[in-house]
């Protein structure tokens, strides 16, 4: 039964990412990202990465998805389809796109990935204790290189978005 | 899952007939949701009619009262004339996203409505990170709202959705904070240990002045959350027709009007289980009685909702200036403060 749901998934997944850079209308490409997002973020509530898969919904749907509505609400009009793509562009595109899964998936077979039993759920206090640990497995300097890479993104932007006082 | 003896009961007789346990499982599942639907439609209708009842009261007039005993089915009369009414649209709207979007509104109510422990034995989905599956699965429904907005190829409706998205994600912001702070005391993001860590002192009493602060910003932010008056600015009356859903009709309609007090049912019960307890009785009186805690637990929603519904029928609107002034300079500031509070209290170990 899991394997059924597992390839509804993966099938939704792929026909919605290629609907999403093939569609021609912004706003609904952004509706097809959003829901290989969430078919992402399903998988990984599937292996019972519950805390990852929550993550994805928060930060990408949540998050960047309603950046780029919001975006696209202020420029884009209905029933103005973005301009036809040159076939040139197309086939490069196209040969970018095959090396690059040629490389995922070389990557993929040749490294031997051991069966995980699921049911071995990660609990949050795990992932805590990592996020702030500075042993083995400890990810406490990424962590807060990232802080501070956030607090400085988060300065600059309300620099930019300030008006100058006259 | 839900774990009632008679559920049992169901499930051992489903054992029985079909072939195998996977089946038995979906077929369960499937038979939840139902329930859980035809149940939710059911308590909004029902939150409808209190709703203009209690604005009666405050207006001191009658409010529906025709329609069968005190006028109890007047909601369930509209909502057949909603159902079968004709779905009239714009014809320069994206009818894509134009149809698509009230199920994004009313499909993340539904779906968060999963981890609501009713009693100790009714709750759906305990999942690990309960809390956190709220907030992630809540922030979906402001992307059907901008839609509605921006697929109905209208300006008041454009206006709508956007008024939407500053206020919004804005309050999501403080709803975190706020469950944040709640988390530090109990240490815990799953729902039923939440309640568990309350047997002895809910925890609206046993984070001091901190839990308070934390219970007041909750209130505030989760009025503007689920676009309730005096935060209502997404659909004011008075200068945008109807807000993000002017060109909606019958069903269509009726979904965002019942996400909308579905929301509030579920904001209602996300502050009952953070502050009051969940379904615990107050001073454990009513320990060992079965199915009192499904009692409890509705009592105090339904008291959390009447704040909610006093709040409508008080308080002016605000400007949108005013509304986010609010939350970016006052609830945002206080509220990063009162985690840090928290947490010192925590470390000190003294909380109750």
């Amino acid at each position: 039964m899991e394997r059924v749901f597992f390839y509804f998934i993966a099938v939704a997944i792929i026909v919605f990412a290629f609907m999403a850079v093939t569609n021609r209308n912004m706003m609904r490409s952004i509706i097809y990202l959003l829901f290989v997002l969430i078919g992402v973020s399903s998988i990984y509530f599937m292996i019972e990465y519950n805390f990852l898969g929550a993550v994805q919904l928060t930060v990408y749907a949540g998050g960047i998805i309603i950046l780029y509505i919001n975006s696209i609400m202020l420029i884009e009009k209905i029933g103005t389809p973005m301009e036809k793509v040159k076939t040139v562009r197309k086939v490069v595109a196209g040969i970018i796109s095959v090396f690059g899964l040629a490389l995922t998936l070389f990557a993929i077979y040749s490294y031997p990935f051991q069966t995980v039993k699921s049911g071995n759920v990660t609990t949050v206090s795990q992932i805590g204790q990592a996020l702030l640990g500075y042993g083995n497995n400890g990810y406490v300097l990424p962590f807060e290189v990232i802080s501070i890479l956030l607090l400085a993104a988060m300065v600059g932007a309300i620099m930019i978005a300030k008006t100058e006082k006259k | 899952m839900i774990t009632l003896s008679i559920f049992s009961n169901i499930h051992q007789w489903l054992l029985g007939v079909l072939p195998d346990e996977s089946t038995v499982h979906v077929v369960e599942l499937i038979t939840i949701a139902l329930v859980y639907l035809a149940l939710f439609a059911l308590t909004g209708l029902f939150l409808v009619y209190a709703e203009r009842r209690i604005a009666g009261f405050f207006q001191l007039r009658l409010g529906p009262n025709r329609v069968g005993p005190f006028g109890l089915f007047q909601t369930l009369a509209d909502a057949l004339k909603l159902v079968s009414k004709e779905l009239t649209g714009t014809v320069k709207a994206d009818k894509f996203l134009y149809h698509l979007a009230p199920y994004f509104v009313i499909i993340s109510a539904l779906v968060t409505l999963s981890i609501i422990p009713f009693s100790q034995e009714i709750q759906v989905f305990d999942i690990d990170i309960g809390i956190f599956f709220f907030a992630a699965v809540s922030s979906l429904g402001v992307i059907g709202i901008f839609l509605a907005g921006w697929s109905s190829n209208n300006k008041y409706s454009l206006i709508g959705g956007m008024r939407t998205g500053l206020q919004m994600v804005s309050y999501e912001l403080s709803i975190g904070m706020a469950i944040v702070t709640i988390v530090l005391l109990s240490g815990t993001l799953q729902m039923s240990q939440i309640i568990e860590a309350q047997r002895h002192t809910w925890n609206i009493f046993q984070g001091h002045i901190s839990s308070l602060i934390a219970f007041m910003v909750i209130m505030i932010a989760s009025t503007a959350e689920t676009n309730r008056t005096p935060f209502d600015l997404v659909e004011a009356e008075s200068e945008l027709g109807a807000g993000f859903h002017t060109e909606y009709s019958g069903m269509n309609f009726a979904y965002f009007f019942l996400a909308e007090f579905i929301n509030m049912f579920i904001s209602a019960t996300i502050i009952v289980v953070l502050f009051f307890g969940g379904w615990l009785s107050p001073f454990g009186i009513t320990d060992g009685i079965p199915f009192m805690g499904a009692f409890w637990f509705i009592l105090k929603v339904a008291f959390i909702i009447f704040l909610f519904m006093w709040f409508r029928w008080t308080f002016p609107r605000l400007r949108i200036d005013q509304v986010l002034k609010l939350e970016w300079k006052y609830l945002l500031p206080i509220n990063i403060v009162n985690v840090v509070f928290m947490a010192f209290l925590v470390w000190m170990g003294l909380t109750l």
